[in-house]
């Protein structure tokens, strides 16, 4: 098995762990981070292809996976401001409870 | 130090410079604006100085860069010039440039110096006015203007400082916009130079369209250069005229409106409702000027057509005729003339009228010549007319006016000097030898001897009508209480009517037909070619016993028996009054275009005023009552027929976006499970379906 | 290389599942921080040096700690959290979902044929990073600094109206 497929092979794994996290607590911080686990696997696989893909010296893999980075910081920033602010508004972290919206 | 073309941009930006200072200084810094711009006009005279020095003593090779990129020599006599690319069009630039040669260097030189003692003189003329600072800042930006159209070598270029210094002269006309004359003076100039600037614009159009080029020199490209001419002068139109002979025309439409010329020269005189130094530095260094330049710049293209036999009339003829016409009429509505500047105004149309048959027959070197001794002493002429003007409380009229020698004697020397001058009494002053170098051009002029008999009549009239001011004004009793009170002018006043009336009087002795030096330097020839008094003697002493038949004419109508009330007839009045009546009416010049084209105007407009409100109007309110009859029909149909409609249907909009929302749980949780599954749905799908 | 690598994805899958199957979110969050310590490792097992320190500086040094604060912040509802009604089923539920995507994924990955070539001649130099960042990348990395401004802000935004409503519910 190639190193190619081994990577690949890691970041399915750990996006699906990262799913079913998301998908199975109801703590609103723990779908957060369960939601950046898929992407830190995403970023795995722009490395792989990179690492072994047909154009090593172009960088774009790189590149992209550090403004991936800088967005998931952005996003983990304003994703627990709006979890802590939902929670000083109806108390609770549960996101089952974060329904207003609905129709 | 030497002033190459390069650096030539620094004549006219200096001026320019000091109007945007008097633009952006505040109301009260009077001293500032007025300081900015003698000091600009000095500097900028320094500069012509050292480009005229540059001119007259630089005999070598020049180099320049031509439109392919090669880069051509060639052996010039003060002849310099620069191109640049001002913005790139398309494949190709727009380029403008400087030329610097001995007519540019000389007209600068004399701009900038009579200039600057206007700029003096008007420090005192204008002292008590509230708009002070403008008046400066619009003297500068006048002065710049005709500086760039002096130095451009393009006619772009020309044609874009031509319409500044319509624009500044319609400022300044119109300067105290209060009086409604003034107002309506300084339309007129504009609309009226406008008329010749369309011909002119045409005309550059034309050629661009025929030369891709408007520079005047550019390294055998120019349009004033041989290849482009011959070309020009080998195409013949339609009509049988040669090319150069049509564009050479329409260019002249233009000086006629700048300079004053028959049939546009109306309105010189309405100019004169500006202040005084306004019209000094119209009627002698700038403005009128230009037109006469402008001839003199494209001589090249208007004589073009010389060579050829079978076009059936060339430019420079016409420019003659029209000279010659301009020259005789000017003179004779001169002698009836009861305002002080009006005459003054006329002799000035007159006098140019003198320029353009000079240029007409051939020798734009006289013409020159005459331009350069003409601003002297017509400077002189209307500053010291603005220094009686201004101790006389503003009264123009020389009926009103009269005994002013003895109060103001500066002015009356001066100012005597400068009516000997444009009289032309000979071998001293200045315009007796101009005028003697177009008068003998006339007389070689082998198409015909008319314009020469035109012009010697007029000789005669100026001596006469310039005798009748200085004896109305100068002389007698004073006939008014302001003319009592006159008192000599402070000496920023007269301190610039000595030196312009020591320039009236030496500046004739650069161009005597015995040491013809600025001739020869206009022409570029290194040496100097005199000849004796003697050649041509008869045509001088046929002019010299005109000038003394007009003298002495003028004397003893004017003179002997002096006015002795303001409402006194005119003795010409008595003797003929139908013909001074009309010469008085200006030959009713404006009456006629006001009969002509100002009532086919009104015409016009009140034409099309009846097509906009019957013919238009009409369908439109039709079509309006149209519109809102289906508008009423409209809504009926509306009301009964759509809104129900309508209204069911948004019922179950409604009800659909209700059902809708009910995928709207409110569980993120069942979100992402439904993405999640629904991404496995969609490969399974793509794979089963065999990857297409 | 091989065993290496298995070993950096056997630690961070690990320290991953259980941070999501723990019941104490603070051991989740440092166990998460083992997780992305392990990727980290990938960066530098890969050769991208540079990744490897921002993923150390941004995610186990800046996101972690925003994660222990948003934590520490919302304790008591974590210490009153019941198990919710649904939740075994969802737990169930999840793990179905999950194990279905990840057929789908190692399905894909098994049966592709990636035939790239091998080995790297050498890595991708910092010095290289950045003069990609700022010469053809200059408008992104631009718009990403308005991006991290305006997210820090609204942040700081959230934030602050919450303390100032619940100072209006208490009093």
């Amino acid at each position: 098995m190639s190193p190619l497929q081994l990577s690949l092979l890691f970041s399915s794994a750990l996006f699906c762990i990262g799913l079913v996290g998301a998908l199975a607590r109801s703590n609103t911080i723990l779908v957060l981070l369960g939601i950046e686990l898929m992407l830190n696997a995403t970023n795995i696989n722009f490395i792989a292809f990179w690492r072994y893909g047909p154009n090593h010296t172009a960088g774009t893999g790189v590149i992209f996976v550090l403004f991936s980075i800088a967005v998931a910081a952005a996003e983990a920033a304003v994703g627990l401001a709006l979890v802590i602010a939902v929670y000083r508004h109806q108390q609770s972290i549960r996101l089952q409870e974060a329904n207003r919206l609905k129709g | 130090m030497n002033l190459s073309a390069q650096s030539l941009w620094l004549i006219p930006a200096l001026p320019l410079l000091a109007a945007g200072i008097g633009a952006l200084t505040p109301r009260r810094g009077r001293s500032l604006a007025a300081g900015a711009a003698i000091t600009a006009m000095v500097a900028s005279f320094v500069f012509s100085c050292l480009a005229l020095y540059y001119v007259l003593n630089d005999v070598g090779c020049a180099t320049h860069v031509d439109a392919t990129g090669r880069t051509v020599w060639h052996q010039v006599v003060g002849f310099d010039y620069y191109n640049f690319a001002w913005f790139d069009l398309g494949s190709g630039a727009l380029r403008l440039g400087w030329l610097l040669d001995p007519l540019t260097a000389f007209m600068c030189v004399m701009v900038t110096f009579v200039g600057s003692l206007i700029f003096i003189f008007s420090t005192g003329y204008m002292k008590d006015d509230a708009n002070f600072k403008q008046f400066f800042c619009f003297l500068s930006l006048f002065a710049a203007a005709m500086l760039g159209l002096l130095v451009a070598n393009s006619l772009l270029l020309l044609f874009i400082c031509w319409e500044l210094v319509g624009l500044a002269s319609y400022l300044l006309i119109g300067f105290w916009f209060h009086k409604p004359s003034a107002a309506a003076a300084a339309k007129k100039a504009f609309i009226t130079t406008r008329i010749g600037d369309l011909g002119f614009l045409l005309g550059l159009l034309w050629l661009y369209d025929a030369r891709g080029s408007l520079l005047f020199f550019d390294g055998g490209h120019g349009v004033l250069e041989a290849a482009s001419l011959s070309a020009m002068a080998g195409t013949t139109l339609s009509c049988g005229l040669a090319l150069s002979t049509a564009i050479g025309l329409l260019i002249f439409c233009g000086a006629v409106g700048k300079s004053g010329q028959f049939p546009l020269h109306v309105w010189l005189p309405d100019a004169m409702e500006g202040p005084t130094p306004v019209s000094a530095l119209i009627h002698a260094a700038t403005m009128v000027a230009a037109g006469v330049f402008l001839i003199a710049r494209v001589y090249p293209l208007m004589s073009a057509d010389q060579a050829l036999a079978h076009v059936p009339v060339h430019a420079l003829t016409v420019v003659a005729f029209i000279g010659a016409i301009t020259a005789l009429m000017g003179a004779c509505i001169a002698v009836a003339q009861n305002d002080i500047k009006r005459a003054l105004a006329f002799s000035t149309v007159s006098q140019l009228g003198y320029m353009m048959l000079a240029l007409g027959v051939g020798s734009w070197v006289a013409a020159i010549f005459h331009l350069l001794t003409h601003a002297f002493f017509k400077a002189l002429l209307f500053l010291g007319a603005g220094s009686v003007i201004h101790s006389a409380h503003h009264e123009q009229d020389m009926r009103l006016l009269g005994g002013l020698r003895g109060p103001m004697k500066t002015t009356f020397a001066t100012f005597a000097i400068g009516m000997m001058a444009l009289a032309g009494v000979p071998f001293l002053f200045s315009g007796f030898w101009s005028k003697e170098a177009i008068l003998h051009a006339a007389l070689e002029w082998d198409v015909s001897l008319l314009p020469l008999i035109m012009g010697l009549a007029a000789v005669v009239l100026t001596a006469f009508y310039m005798t009748r001011l200085v004896a109305e004004v100068f002389f007698g009793q004073a006939r008014s209480p302001a003319a009592e009170h006159a008192h000599e002018s402070p000496a920023a006043m007269t301190i610039p009517l000595i030196i312009l009336a020591i320039c009236a009087v030496a500046l004739g002795f650069l161009g005597t037909p015995v040491f013809p030096w600025l001739q020869a330097k206009l022409l570029g020839e290194a040496e100097v070619h005199g000849h004796s008094l003697l050649e041509g003697a008869g045509l001088m002493v046929l002019s010299i016993v005109l000038v003394a038949l007009g003298l002495g004419a003028g004397w003893a109508i004017y003179g002997r028996k002096l006015r002795q009330s303001a409402t006194a007839k005119d003795p010409l009045e008595t003797a003929s009054p139908s013909v001074f009546a009309a010469l008085a009416a200006r030959l009713g010049f404006d009456e006629l275009y006001a009969a002509t084209v100002g009532r086919a105007n009104l015409a016009f407009a009140a034409l099309s005023a009846g097509f906009d409100r019957y013919v238009l109007g009409g369908g439109i309110s039709f079509l309006t009552r149209l519109a809102h009859f289906t508008g009423v029909m409209s809504l009926d149909n509306d009301e009964d027929g759509l809104n129900t409609g309508f209204n069911a249907t948004s019922e179950k909009l409604r009800g659909a976006g209700k059902s809708y929302s009910k995928a709207q749980t409110g569980d993120a949780h069942g979100y992402l499970r439904v993405l999640a599954l629904a991404f496995v749905v969609l490969v399974l799908l793509v794979v089963l379906g065999g990857g297409r | 290389m091989i065993v290496a690598l298995i070993t950096i994805a056997l630690f961070t899958l690990a320290s991953a599942a259980l941070a999501m199957s723990l019941r104490n979110l603070i051991h989740s969050a440092l166990l998460l921080v083992a997780s992305w310590a392990g990727v980290a490792m990938f960066y530098l097992w890969a050769g991208a040096e540079f990744l490897a320190f921002a993923q150390g500086l941004i995610y186990i040094g800046a996101i972690s700690m925003v994660v222990l604060f948003a934590v520490l912040l919302t304790r008591r509802s974590v210490a009153e959290l019941a198990p919710a009604p649904d939740g075994k089923w969802r737990s169930v539920t999840a793990i179905y979902t999950g194990c279905a995507v990840a057929a789908v994924f190692f399905g894909a990955i098994l049966f592709t044929p990636l035939n790239f070539s091998a080995g790297p001649a050498r890595s991708f130099t910092v010095r290289e990073l950045g003069q990609q960042l700022m010469g053809p990348q200059a408008a992104a990395v631009l718009v990403v600094g308005v991006i991290l401004t305006v997210a820090l802000l609204g942040g700081v935004v959230l934030a602050a109206v919450g303390r100032r409503t619940e100072k209006e519910d208490a009093s």
